[in-house]
């Protein structure tokens, strides 16, 4: 799947230095990597790790120190039009002012589209996530598990090339979890969506991707770049119980505790 | 990023920075006031230089009488603010506590309330004329409003769960108020206390402009008849200082009480800025 | 049957408590020969008189008129200034004190300020407004801008949603709860400098009229004007609940949904 020619999406040499006006925090040392056309790439390391300022910083959101981010072979300065960005607060990410079908439209309005094309797109997306009924409802009036789906129904609409995801499911219980994994996987397919998953959810990020970024702790550094080489087709109960699952999953996991230890790659 | 430059933004804290832009901006505002009259924008009869206020205003403040319509407006404000304190927390705890009460006094609250308080002025002046009475009655009528409606939401606001326990520990009504009503009303109260002491001032200055009570608006409206202008904006600034007072000693009290009680938090857009 | 019965019970209920007070209020004045307390009869015939034929219109409409105008200026321009400030750290550091001293002082005490630059006119009364309304609005449009949550505005700054959607979709919906209760603060001062101007220095208008009936002793007509100045702000608050439920029927759901969890 890493055969397209030019990648997506790079992250080159990225560092980011917060600083306020009693210290400075080296967040992000140097992240290099670069994602394919259509791959599901997944982030995950120990809290602390930096990974939303890593994500903030490709949605544009956040101006790097140094180091850039190449999306389509443009240098990304601000929010690109082709990303869109799922958070992991829910409730806090929805209008609370409008209803579902006004949060999706919303977006949809600042790109110059027909008032029909942007009906379409946003029924096609509430549909593909399974909330087809609930357009005229308003946002606290669902259940977490559904605002969030709303969300990526938001992102989807908004037909991004890259989606990212910020721990989305971070905040939701483990069945209502499970059904959205699951979900994304689906839409990942029939959209062909490239999409760049963090989440801390060791499981979550082996079940999910076909690579695995594995951070260290802050100041933060790529400390693997681990290839998932399970069938395509997944499933909760089959794909988790395989061999090859557990082995992804336990390799993983001695990187993570040694990225809490401090321990880092040596440097090239 | 260059490291001196950074160093001495990091140790300049980011307070005293906010203090210095604010005392800018007041100095600022000095200057206009100052500037404005003087290039003639506006006449400086109405409108006189800053400098000229503050001449005035030390001229004033070394004549009695300034001390003596200050105390008539400190006074008639903290007896009706007190008046409207004691009713508002007696009805309040007396009508919240029982069910049947609330229901009852609802409409009634609700008609009552908003009635502007300005509405009885000629009524105070048939009965008091322009003593301080005619304020008092102004100041009580619109604040107790403000305590009675927050100590209402506190009492409202009881655990139920709490309630429950101390009456099957049999503790009695007074102890209940005591102990379960009382420390979940008291952030409220600290909320009706301040918005009570801003419209107490506010409704004690119009008496004091519209009933020519004994006072800094009688001062002021004084001046203005008599062409003492700039005594009349010193005055002005005098009221605007005591209200700045009352405010900033009514946010702190309700910051100390709220601090209690982390767990009762009022939504601040409820409760106002 | 049983459909009729919910609803007028709670009827019942609500009009009881009143019911018995303006009850009480006729019988104890009934006879009354005290000059300041006039049977309530006597009150309401005056009232009637007066304030459905010759005085309604002259007096009730000029005072309504300049209300209107001065808070909707005031609402207007405190939220203009409000946004801008709100969202700038700077401005809202440097503005703050001064704008917090502005709206201390008491705005009954602008009526003689605002007498020596524009006399007594019309143009007095409805800037006396203004000067008195726009604080409140103003101080709570800063709080509320400043207080929009950060997650929603970075979902409105991935989506580049930006300019005047920004503005309508995002800044002011965030802020309107805020602002409302700066609008509701604002009316009340509105009503108090209203009725302070008109009795200050007027030639028409409720404040006015009720001056007069007091000076010249006409009893009954005074309560009459006491009692329509009542209606007037009953009202006005019945149409200030009525607009904030219709655009701030999202938080009230929104709130009741938080009380729940």
């Amino acid at each position: 799947m890493q055969g397209a020619a030019t990648p997506m999406l790079e992250v080159k040499r990225l560092r980011k230095i917060y600083e306020d006006a009693s210290r400075t925090v080296e967040a992000i040392r140097d992240v290099s990597f670069s994602v394919g056309q259509g791959e599901l790439v997944c982030i995950v390391g120990p809290s602390g790790a930096g990974k939303t300022t890593l994500l903030k910083c490709v949605a544009g959101l956040l101006a790097p120190t140094s180091g850039g981010i190449i999306l389509e072979g443009q240098p990304v300065a601000g929010p690109p039009p082709a990303m869109a960005v799922v958070f992991q607060e829910y409730g806090r990410s929805l209008f609370p002012w409008m209803s579902v079908h006004d949060n999706v439209a919303l977006p949809l309005k600042q790109k110059k589209m027909s008032a029909e094309r942007r009906e379409e797109l946003v029924r096609d997306a509430l549909s593909s996530v399974d909330l087809a009924g609930v357009d005229g409802a308003y946002p606290w009036q669902l259940s977490g598990g559904m605002q969030q789906r709303v969300a990526i129904a938001r992102a989807v609409a908004y037909e991004p090339h890259v989606l990212l995801m910020d721990e989305p499911f971070a905040a939701v219980d483990a069945q209502t979890r499970a059904d959205l994994e699951d979900l994304i996987r689906v839409l990942w397919r029939r959209l062909r969506v490239t999409v760049l998953f963090v989440t801390h959810d060791i499981d979550e990020s082996v079940y999910l991707g076909q690579r695995v970024l594995v951070m260290s702790h802050a100041p933060t550094i790529i400390m693997e770049d681990v290839a998932i080489d399970l069938p395509d087709e997944r499933t909760q109960l089959e794909t988790r119980s395989m061999m090859r699952f557990g082995e992804l999953r336990k390799h993983i996991y001695s990187q993570i505790q040694l990225a809490k230890q401090g321990w880092r790659p040596p440097s090239e | 990023m260059s490291a001196p430059a950074t160093n001495v933004r990091a140790r300049t804290s980011a307070r005293t920075i906010v203090w210095l832009q604010g005392l800018a901006g007041l100095a600022g505002f000095a200057a206009l006031l100052e500037i404005v009259p003087r290039s003639g924008l506006v006449s400086p009869y109405y409108l006189p230089p800053f400098s000229t206020i503050v001449v005035a205003l030390f001229d004033e403040i070394h004549r009695p009488q300034f001390w003596t319509a200050l105390g008539d407006t400190l006074e008639a404000w903290a007896i009706g603010l007190a008046i409207s304190l004691v009713a508002g927390i007696l009805v309040g705890i007396a009508i919240g506590s029982s069910h049947v009460l609330r229901t009852l006094t609802q409409s009634t609250i609700e008609f009552l309330r908003p009635i502007p308080s300005v509405a009885l002025i000629p009524l105070a002046v048939l009965l008091f004329g322009s003593r301080i009475q005619s304020t008092l009655v102004l100041v009580v009528y619109a604040s107790f409003w403000q305590v009675l409606i927050q100590v209402l939401y506190g009492v409202q606001d009881v655990d139920p769960v709490a309630r429950e326990t101390a009456r099957s520990y049999g503790l009695g009504r007074w102890a209940q108020i005591r102990y379960v009503i009382w420390p979940t009303t008291l952030p409220y109260l600290m909320t009706g206390v301040r918005l009570a002491a801003a419209v107490a001032l506010i409704l004690a200055i119009t008496s004091e402009v519209a009933i020519d009570t004994q006072g800094l608006g009688k001062e002021i409206a004084d001046t203005e008849s008599g062409g003492a202008v700039a005594a009349m904006y010193a005055y002005v600034i005098v009221a605007g200082v005591i209200g700045v007072i009352v405010n900033l000693a009514a946010r702190a009290l309700e910051r100390r009480a709220l601090a209690w009680h982390p767990s009762i938090r009022l939504d601040s857009a409820e409760a106002g800025a | 049957m049983k459909s009729i019965v919910r609803p007028l019970r709670r009827v019942t209920v609500m009009l009881a408590l009143p019911a018995a007070l303006i009850a009480t209020w006729w019988f104890t004045s009934a006879g009354s020969q005290n000059f300041y307390f006039p049977p309530l009869q006597t009150i309401l015939d005056t009232f009637a008189k007066l304030w459905f034929s010759s005085q309604a219109i002259p007096n009730v409409l000029p005072s309504l008129a300049r209300l209107s105008v001065g808070f909707l200026a005031a609402a207007f321009l405190g939220i203009a200034i409000g946004v801008p400030v709100g969202a700038s750290r700077t401005l809202r550091n440097v503005l703050e004190p001064v704008l917090e001293f502005l709206r201390a002082v008491p705005p009954p005490v602008l009526v003689p300020v605002l007498i020596l630059f524009t006399g007594i006119g019309n143009e007095m009364k409805a800037l006396v407004i203004v000067s008195g309304c726009i604080w409140p609005v103003l101080l709570n449009t800063v709080a509320g801008v400043r207080s929009l949550d950060e997650v929603l505005e970075e979902v409105v700054r991935s989506y580049r949603i930006t300019g005047f959607a920004r503005l309508w979709h995002f800044v002011l919906p965030g802020a309107s709860p805020q602002i409302f209760t700066g609008l509701r603060q604002s009316l009340s001062i509105g009503i108090i400098l209203m009725v302070v101007s008109e009795m200050f220095a007027a030639s028409d208008g409720i404040g006015f009229v009720l001056v007069q009936y007091q000076r010249t002793f006409a009893i009954p007509e005074m309560w009459s004007g006491i009692i329509v100045l009542g209606i007037i702000g009953i009202v006005l608050s019945l149409i200030f609940r009525a607009v904030e439920a219709w655009i701030l029927g999202w938080y009230h759901g929104l709130r009741q949904s938080q009380r729940a969890s």
